[in-house]
């Protein structure tokens, strides 16, 4: 019975579902961790999720059957440019004019929602259309793993890509003067900046590089999950991912453990359904969220959130 | 001085008042209507098959007779209970709320309104029993062409496990689904159906996973209903499987593995209501799309090459459905009965 539910293939589709969650929790990581919350992630996916898609669909080839890789490689730049300018924007909003970082977030959701509707509209007239994303790929020896190979090194890129940045962060976050530096400015943002740490240009930084990875992150979703567009495609991940970054408690394997248990969950749900097990279909869809809760309320005891979360700074106060 | 004075005034107000009324005149003779949708126009499923039946209609009728507008991607009930108001004070003769989750708030806007005709689907329920006169109901016999493309799913299959992906389990959906494990089973009752209902009309990434959740337990030939299926279109086309659609003809979006859709022409609902609003006499009545009405069709994907027996299989069957030798009845359970005429 549980070897009929949790396969390989379950596991693996867990892996893939957590990609957006952790591309977008992860940047979000960066920009709390410097004391900025930005809430507008979900808006940010969108603008990436159709920009990538649309350079992807532009740049390859008519009739292709197959992927090409200079369209993908231009939908990746094309979601990073889009998050930049995004992030940039966002970092604008609340740490030069030090707005209310909660509802200036929503203003930034409901931009991304709006425009990449619009775009969508005047682009394709809301048509919905298929590109061909990124293929799977095989790493060398350890794809042929027994169950292993499946589950982790049969995925495409944009998988591989946003689970190396686990480490990469982690390593950046507490090994590197500019993980320090974000720490202090999320801290005591006062005394870093007595320290001689530039608060707004540490700010800058994390807020648009949480601009990028949300964007990336919408990309994860279009041309490489779906292969598709549609309005409001997202579905609230963007938020879901503000809320993983709770629960992994500012860090990065934290958060990769919450989008992993939350995409399992999910995946394996799927599987209870697609197995006709005789669970009511609105337990099984409920059931990511509910354990996703649960854990939370438990990781809340070692929380040490950044004590200048969603406080402006301005010098000399 | 005076008298000039006046008569400037006089063939003012004429040459203002004169343009209006006829304005107002040629208003009245065309028919205008408005339509909330709860997702894009374009979505290749539920709420483009209703713009692309009104903008048939207007074809037929002609811009100058028939003016429609819309407003669509109204997933939020109040945002759409608002736009329904504030069409039906605009003076919109006929408001269609397309989405059943649209109906209680239509049962409390319509009497406010009572010379304007509304209608909203899929339902039957047009709300007599609460006195309401004003409203229209239409749906979609969805399980018809679901049970043609069943039969011929099942005359498809090679694994023999086929896969349905649904977004929530009720209404036209729900019907869908049934229909189509029905004709499967009816073909062939040794085939596995596998069925996901995602709990989401909007969720691309997971209808991909439910899909890809079949094709790993040997599903070869899949369908699904609502917006979010071209995310599991996308697994089907990547992995080689066959694919049947419902709602819009979806054969753009995989010209290699869209074997048929079923496609709704809501025109045969809206005709009817219209005749009704233009004659004055708003009746109130339900109205079903069919596969004997034309309401339902089942458009095959011309760049797929269908086996001719499969193709007259399907063909076969819906003949027996239009010819009421194959009908469908829900029972108190929910459970949709496959009804077969005796022989002779």
């Amino acid at each position: 019975m549980i070897d009929d539910l949790i396969t390989a293939s379950v596991l693996a589709s867990g892996i893939r579902l957590a990609t957006p969650y952790l591309y977008a929790a992860i940047g979000e990581t960066f920009g709390q961790r410097s004391g900025v919350l930005n809430l507008g992630v979900e808006g940010v996916m969108l603008m990436g999720a159709f920009t990538s898609l649309w350079a992807v669909y532009e740049i390859t080839p008519a009739g292709a059957t197959s992927y090409y890789g200079p369209a993908l490689l231009a939908g990746v730049l094309v979601a990073l440019l889009v998050g930049l300018v995004m992030g940039l924007a966002t970092a604008v909003i609340n740490v030069t004019l030090q707005a209310q970082q909660g509802i200036s977030g929503i203003g930034i959701y409901l931009f991304g929602l709006g425009m990449s509707d619009l775009l969508f509209q005047k682009v394709f007239r809301g048509e919905v259309i298929t590109v061909n994303g990124f293929p799977k790929v095989n790493i060398p020896v350890l794809s042929d793993l027994p169950v292993l190979g499946e589950i982790f090194f049969r995925q495409n890129l944009l998988v591989y890509l946003a689970f190396a940045l686990v480490p990469v962060t982690w390593f950046v976050l507490n090994k590197t003067t500019l993980g320090l530096n974000i720490r202090a400015v999320g801290q005591n943002p006062e005394a870093a900046d007595a320290m001689g740490i530039s608060v707004t240009r540490v700010r800058y930084f994390t807020v648009t590089l949480g601009g990028m990875l949300a964007s990336l992150a919408g990309a994860s979703l279009s041309i490489s999950l779906v292969n598709v567009f549609q309005q409001n495609m997202t579905a609230g991940q963007g938020f879901i991912a503000v809320a993983l970054v709770y629960f992994g408690a500012w860090r990065a394997r934290g958060v990769m453990f919450g989008a992993l248990l939350f995409s399992l969950v999910n995946a394996l749900q799927l599987q209870v359904r697609t197995k006709g097990i005789d669970v009511p279909d609105e337990y099984a869809s409920m059931a990511p969220y509910l354990l996703t809760i649960i854990a939370l309320i438990f990781a809340s005891r070692r929380i040490d959130q950044p004590a200048a979360l969603t406080k402006p700074f301005e010098r000399g106060e | 001085m005076k008298k000039l004075a006046l008569l400037v005034t006089v063939v003012l107000v004429v040459a203002i008042a004169v343009p209006a009324f006829t304005s107002a005149a040629q208003t009245q003779e065309k028919l205008r209507v408005a339509v909330v949708t709860p997702s894009t126009k374009s979505d290749l499923a539920f709420s483009q098959s209703i713009i692309d039946a009104l903008l048939a209609i207007q074809e037929e009728r002609g811009e100058e007779n028939f003016e429609f507008v819309f407003s669509e991607n109204m997933f939020v009930v109040e945002d759409a209970a608002t736009a329904l108001r504030d069409y039906a004070s605009a003076g919109y003769d006929l408001v269609i709320a397309h989405g059943s989750q649209y109906g209680s708030s239509l049962s409390d806007i319509a009497p406010d309104f009572p010379d304007t005709a509304f209608a909203w689907g899929t339902t039957v329920d047009t709300f007599q029993d609460q006195g309401i006169t004003n409203v229209y109901a239409y749906e979609a016999r969805s399980e018809e062409g679901a049970f043609v493309m069943g039969v011929m799913a099942a005359l498809l299959t090679e694994s023999k496990v086929i896969g349905i992906v649904g977004p929530i389990e009720t209404g036209d959906a729900k019907l869908y689904v049934d229909g189509f494990k029905a004709g499967v089973l009816w073909q062939d009752e040794e085939i596995e159906v596998l069925v996901n209902y995602i709990q989401s009309f909007s969720d691309l990434a997971l209808a991909a996973a439910a899909a890809e959740a079949m094709l790993a337990e040997g599903a070869d030939v899949l369908s699904g209903t609502a917006q979010m299926v071209p995310g599991a279109v996308n697994k089907v086309k990547e992995a080689g499987g066959l694919w049947f659609a419902t709602q819009s003809n979806q054969s753009t979006l995989a010209p290699d593995n869209v074997v048929a859709s079923q496609v709704y022409d809501w025109t045969y609902a809206l005709n009817p209501i219209i005749e009704d609003v233009l004659a004055g006499e708003i009746m109130g009545e339900a109205y079903s799309l069919t596969l004997e009405n034309g309401g339902l069709r089942i458009e095959f994907n011309e760049d797929f090459e269908l086996d001719e027996d499969v193709k007259a299989a399907g063909e076969e069957v819906m003949q027996a459905i239009i010819d009421g030798d194959i009908s469908f009845e829900v029972d108190e359970d929910g459970t949709l009965l496959v009804i077969e005429a005796e022989a002779g």
